[in-house]
């Protein structure tokens, strides 16, 4: 998994072409295509069709595919046609007949909600705090930054140094035998501990991005009128950073359903480590290829995904209009 | 979004320099301790992994990690050995750079035709590539496995025989889902570009390709060098695709064959450090070198026009 590509949390890049930064005056309306030779509406067309063909090819079709394969007891083996349709049966059998289910569900609750509640905004504190004139800012930064180039993968590598039963750092610390990682009553939260750790950076460095492009005169205003710090912040720029609220949210939301690297370097997703990405892909590629069953997991998340998604194009493009 | 208020960094800079004077002391130093201690946190897992990278297995087995001494190389000539490291990065290589110069490209085209012209669909279209890279990878799993498994390819492009199990596949895929993310940071950016160069290209009797060729691309330099770090940082880290659609062992990029590792390396942490920095250098070469670039291609995309 790569990191949610989010976008555009309002700042102002600094290598801008000349004349980017201050907001230009009305400008003509972008051209309409009337005027276009023949030519220049063919190179157009293939200019969009291409990619479009590719992203609607190779991430849409399949997204609808698994929708209607969910419907499905296919095994994956057979051709096309030994497809037969059973209906909800598979959504029945995922929440009555399949006990990882629940642990999974479970897990990204859990994992959802550390994030939201103290790694989102610890980040956004860090950030709270960088965004001001400090000595040594930028290595403040930097530190917090450093995990976010690390691949999650990477993460449960690195950690287990820390977290392994005999060599590891904490056990040797605290003098204690636990096996961190294999524990089903604490690996859940030693891995959240390591992917707090990235995402904390992650959102601090967004945050931050977001907090520079504030007016900073409302900050002042606030001031003279005798507001104090945190005052000035809760009443006057959290309420005007509200765009980037949502896009942190949302981002801690798909991060939460989308985790899989790390749990699935660890253990593939078993014994405490239950995660729903883990389990559709263990019903595709592991021992039992289950495509409509699998289909069925699948889908809960992207239905759960795109309401959020929905959340972000409303909040990203409601400038675009 | 707050793009409309960037002030010239002058005025930014006074108005902080007065609060700091009237901030007391004592609060700036706790801040200052807090941060530090936060930020050695933060930092200390890679530094410990860098450390035990150079510690020998006998010396610490024996006197414990919380000793001085046993400092070799043998771990990285061990690691890079057993786990055929050289193979794996060149497959990393095979796969990340030509899926980060198509992502590109081909964000690039339908950026500047969302930017250029005012079509009726440009901003279902515009929907269409941003939610692309944000639904969930394994949502796609099944279908994509299936057509993959079904393309057949010649022998000279995958010696599968088919798209499963080939660096195409994990090309495509890669370019597929990240086109999104730099169609959306490149059609913003491409947006604030004056419109009257246009008009004079016209003018001069310059068609849409001279137009994208010789004066969009050209002026989209900075947003393409911080996607490009950006998106090889991204792809190079990428585990899932790799993972579920690689099937032959030497043909995983690093990242993904680091699953493969766990095993290997079970039983000597110290081995295991020497691979994770060994991974880590090439990002960790991305996050020193070219951090403002990082940084700006995440937070980019929000000068709108």
């Amino acid at each position: 998994m790569t990191d949610l590509p989010t976008v555009p949390v309002g700042a102002p890049t600094e290598s801008g072409a000349p004349g980017l930064r201050a907001r230009r005056p009305a400008r003509p309306r972008r051209s309409r295509a009337h005027r276009l030779s023949r030519t220049d509406k063919a190179v157009l067309t293939v200019m969009v069709a291409v990619p479009t063909a590719l992203v609607v090819g190779l991430v849409w079709l399949p997204a609808i595919a698994t929708v209607i394969l969910s419907f499905s007891n296919w095994d994956g083996i057979g051709g096309l046609g030994t497809i037969h349709w059973i209906g909800f049966e598979n959504y029945q059998n995922v929440v009555t007949n399949y006990p990882p289910f629940k642990p999974a569900i479970e897990h990204n609750v859990i994992w959802l909600a550390v994030m939201f509640l103290l790694a989102t905004p610890l980040g956004m504190f860090l950030a709270v705090l960088l965004d001001r004139q400090l000595r040594a800012s930028a290595f403040y930064q930097a530190s917090f930054f450093l995990p976010v180039v690390l691949s999650l993968a990477l993460l449960g590598f690195i950690w287990q140094l820390i977290y392994s039963s005999d060599q590891g750092l904490l056990n040797n610390v605290l003098g204690t035998k636990v096996d961190w990682y294999g524990d089903p009553s604490v690996n859940l939260w030693a891995v959240l501990v390591a992917a707090s750790w990235r995402h904390t950076g992650y959102i601090m460095l967004l945050y931050l991005a977001g907090l520079k492009a504030v007016d900073p005169s409302l900050r002042e205003a606030a001031q003279m009128d005798g507001a104090s710090e945190r005052r000035a912040f809760f009443s006057v720029v959290f309420p005007v950073m509200r765009p980037v609220n949502v896009i942190i949210l949302v981002v801690t939301v798909i991060e939460s359903l989308r985790a899989f690297d790390l749990v699935w370097v660890i253990n593939k997703g078993r014994n405490g480590l239950e995660l729903i990405s883990a389990l559709v892909t263990n019903n595709v590629v592991g021992e039992a290829s289950r495509i409509g069953f699998g289909s069925a997991l699948a889908t809960i998340m992207l239905v759960i995904s795109l309401v959020f998604i929905t959340i972000y194009l409303a909040t990203v493009m409601r400038e675009d209009t | 979004m707050a793009t409309s208020t960037v002030t010239a960094g002058g005025a930014l800079t006074t108005t902080r320099d007065t609060t700091r004077a009237r901030r007391p002391r004592a609060s700036r130093v706790t801040l200052h301790v807090f941060l530090a201690v936060m930020a050695l946190l933060w930092l200390f897992p890679v530094l410990w992994a860098f450390l035990s990278s150079f510690r020998d297995y006998n010396y610490t087995s024996t006197h414990g990690y919380a000793s001085f001494g046993g400092f070799t190389l043998e771990n990285y000539k061990n690691a890079w050995e057993q786990a055929d490291f050289g193979r794996h990065f060149w497959n990393s290589v095979i796969i990340t750079v030509p899926a980060v110069t198509i992502t590109l490209f081909l964000a690039s085209c339908v950026a500047f035709v969302l930017a250029r012209f005012s079509f009726r669909f440009n901003i279902a279209l515009l929907g269409l590539f941003t939610a692309a890279n944000l639904l969930p990878q394994q949502s796609l799993l099944i279908p994509l496995y299936r057509l993959f498994r079904s393309v057949p390819l010649p022998y000279f492009m995958s010696d599968s025989g088919i798209l499963l199990d080939s660096f195409w596949g994990l090309i495509l895929v890669n370019t597929a889902f990240q086109t999104g993310f730099c169609v959306f940071v490149l059609s913003n950016y491409m947006k604030t570009l004056p419109h009257e160069l246009y008009e004079a290209a016209m003018v001069d009797g310059a068609g849409i390709l001279r137009q994208f060729f010789q004066i969009t691309l050209p002026l989209c330099r900075p947003p393409l060098a911080a996607l490009a770090t950006l998106e090889i940082t991204w792809i190079y880290n990428e585990f899932f695709w790799a993972t579920v659609l690689m099937q032959t062992g030497d043909k995983f990029p690093i990242t993904s064959s680091l699953n493969n590792l766990r095993g290997t390396f079970f039983t000597d942490d110290n081995l295991v450090s020497a691979a994770s920095v060994l991974v880590a250098l090439p990002t960790l070469v991305v996050f020193f070198v070219l951090q403002r670039q990082f940084v700006s291609g995440l937070t980019l995309g929000a000068t709108k026009g």
